[in-house]
């Protein structure tokens, strides 16, 4: 009993922070069409900016993790304008692998100027020590991360299907030459959402560092798993993700720990079954 | 057979091809002439060149079914590390003699394509790259899970090829190794050739360009596909082989996803659908890589990435298309 309440909560917490970081990417594939493998890049740069603030700098945790996203968003703006803008809606091989260059570049960038040692973060006082929940003690790191993921998707929810921007979002989607005749600046409302997908991958890099640490091949290593992972869940849609991060999150977890030798092989099985189960993932929009 | 019984359906190409059987003839004999210069120039880095014609038949394999099929695949090095596998198990077990190993590799490696074809095909789009990215992960964890057969992570050691035609040693220079190599590289490619320019490889690229209408004609889209799967793991499993006999040790990175990201760079630097195009990516990144990593493994990626970027954007056919698109500019000058 005790095991399993332990897996199910690191499970919750691993999901959390693939949703985190995958929901960006599910937004930027679903809704731009963009297969954008550099996601994990701007996470990993993130994870940097917040182990260089609060370690050579000594600032708080919510300012490392403010400027982290503040700092990718600023970097990932020129990258939107000259190189994403001219592969929306190029192939799909196109796009792979320009992001993977893009991928490639930031690696090497980021390993010329911060060294290629593994980064962490230092938590803080209230996240680091074990919360009392009444019949058991859990980690208030895992906690915070759940919470996260939980008001992520609530947030997501919202902006898109109750606020006008979301509105504008979901017809330059659908049809972009038409919303463009009526009014809408697609080429904005493609930035604005870009930037938001942008954003969620800094913070998931940042509040997951503990379950994917920063290290020099941090994008790579995790390029794979982000790009499975939306594509279990169904690109654009929420919920699909969210089902999708849960499932693998609880499927590699249970994996680790029941049978700690075998790695990633339930994970790889796992996406296998249910890709050839659901071609277009759980909850994806037929096309 | 099944070959000559599409050939009614595509007799035009046969006009157009031996127009052109001329072009064909001097590009082998420039590519042999190349391994020979190789083989010159740099006696001290035959290793090297070996390594390079065996991943060069990895990115013509990939050709196959990118550049001709249009299916995108990131999982390619399943079938490579398959055919490495498969004949360094044999040759541990006794299987000495080159050729045969070399058989070997190709038959795992058509083994694998039919299975991953099998597979891959079921799904398109973004899900089919995903499927191949899953099927190289599972490839690879098996390799490192099934230890007693495969070394697990120490790699697989300790091969023992015997002499090639029982007359030439593998020699510490690699000199043989890089010969036989370039020989089968050589065969491989005039196969290729024919393979691309048959019937059944112009419907492959109908297929990549419609495949709605393929079937719409009459034709069966699965089937032909799996069928260029399976031609594509042998070429992938040869040059498995060729590299496990060449170093003598068959690694897990020989199966994992880096190789198969990396070959497809290769293709796509060099052109796709062409097969001129991926020799050319082949030469020009393993020799760039050799050179730049040398010096600072960070700026190679940072290279890389800038290169890729810069083709995507700028040339999309990749070099081989430059280099045509310059000579026709001239030739219509002239």
């Amino acid at each position: 009993m005790r095991t399993i309440l332990s897996i199910a909560i690191d499970a919750l917490a691993f999901g959390m922070v693939l949703f985190i970081i995958c929901i960006g990417l599910s937004l930027t594939m679903g809704l731009m069409r963009v297969v954008n493998l550099a996601h994990g890049a701007f996470a990993m740069i993130a994870g940097y900016i917040a182990s260089y603030a609060a370690r050579d700098l000594g600032l708080g945790y919510a300012a490392a993790i403010f400027l982290a996203i503040t700092g990718t968003i600023v970097i990932s703006i020129p990258l939107e304008r000259f190189l994403y803008r001219r592969i929306y809606g190029s192939s799909e091989l196109t796009q792979v692998l320009m992001t993977i260059g893009l991928t490639f570049c930031v690696i090497g960038i980021t390993n010329y100027f911060m060294g290629p040692t593994l980064k962490t973060i230092p938590l803080p006082q209230a996240l680091s020590q074990p919360v009392d929940v009444g019949f058991r003690t859990i980690a208030a790191h895992r906690l915070f991360v759940i919470a996260c993921g939980a008001a992520v998707a609530v947030g997501l929810w919202y902006l898109i299907e109750r606020t006008s921007f979301g509105i504008k979002l979901r017809a330059t989607v659908d049809n972009s030459a038409m919303s463009d005749a009526l009014g809408v600046r697609t080429q904005v409302v493609y930035a604005i959402s870009f930037a938001i997908a942008i954003g969620l991958a800094a913070l998931g890099g940042v509040v997951g560092a503990e379950f994917l640490p920063i290290e020099p091949y941090y994008a790579l290593r995790y390029m794979v798993t982000f790009l499975v992972v939306v594509s279990v869940g169904g690109a654009g849609s929420i919920p699909g993700a969210l089902i999708a991060c849960l499932v693998l999150g609880l499927v590699d977890t249970t994996g680790r720990y029941l049978m700690p030798d075998f790695g990633n092989f339930f994970f790889y099985a796992a996406v296998i079954l249910i890709v050839c189960l659901f071609p277009r993932g759980f909850l994806g929009r037929a096309q | 057979m099944h070959i000559m019984a599409q050939a009614g359906t595509v007799s035009a190409m046969s006009k157009a091809k031996s127009h052109h059987w001329w072009r064909d003839v001097a590009g082998i004999a420039l590519i042999a002439a190349f391994g020979a210069a190789g083989y010159w120039l740099f006696p001290d880095n035959l290793a090297l060149l070996t390594r390079i014609v065996a991943v060069a038949l990895l990115v013509l394999s990939i050709d196959l079914v990118v550049g001709y099929c249009g299916v995108a695949t990131l999982g390619q090095a399943a079938l490579f590390g398959a055919g490495a596998y498969a004949a360094g198990i044999a040759c541990v077990n006794g299987v000495t003699e080159p050729m045969t190993l070399i058989a070997i590799g190709a038959v795992a490696g058509a083994a694998a394509g039919l299975l991953m074809g099998g597979i891959m095909l079921r799904a398109h789009g973004l899900a089919q790259l995903v499927l191949s990215i899953a099927i190289v992960q599972l490839f690879h964890e098996a390799a490192n899970k099934a230890s007693a057969y495969t070394g697990g992570s120490d790699g697989l050691a300790g091969l023992m090829v015997s002499p090639l035609f029982g007359v030439f040693e593998f020699d510490l220079w690699g000199r043989t190794a890089y010969l036989m190599g370039l020989t089968l590289l050589l065969l491989v490619f005039i196969a290729l050739k024919f393979v691309v320019a048959s019937p059944f490889g112009m419907l492959c690229r109908g297929i990549k360009q419609d495949p709605v209408r393929i079937r719409a004609m009459g034709s069966f889209v699965f089937p032909v596909l799996l069928k260029m799967f399976v031609i594509s793991g042998a070429v992938a499993g040869a040059g498995g082989a060729l590299a496990a006999i060449s170093t003598q040790v068959v690694g897990l990175d020989s199966v994992s996803f880096e190789l198969s990201a990396n070959a497809l760079v290769m293709l796509v630097l060099g052109g796709l659908g062409t097969l001129y195009g991926a020799l050319i990516g082949t030469v020009i990144f393993m020799g760039f890589e050799h050179m730049v990593s040398a010096i600072n493994p960070f700026h190679w990626m940072t290279m890389v990435g800038a290169l890729l970027i810069a083709v995507v954007l700028a040339a999309p056919g990749g070099l081989s298309s430059l280099v045509e698109r310059i000579s026709a500019s001239r030739g219509g000058k002239s």
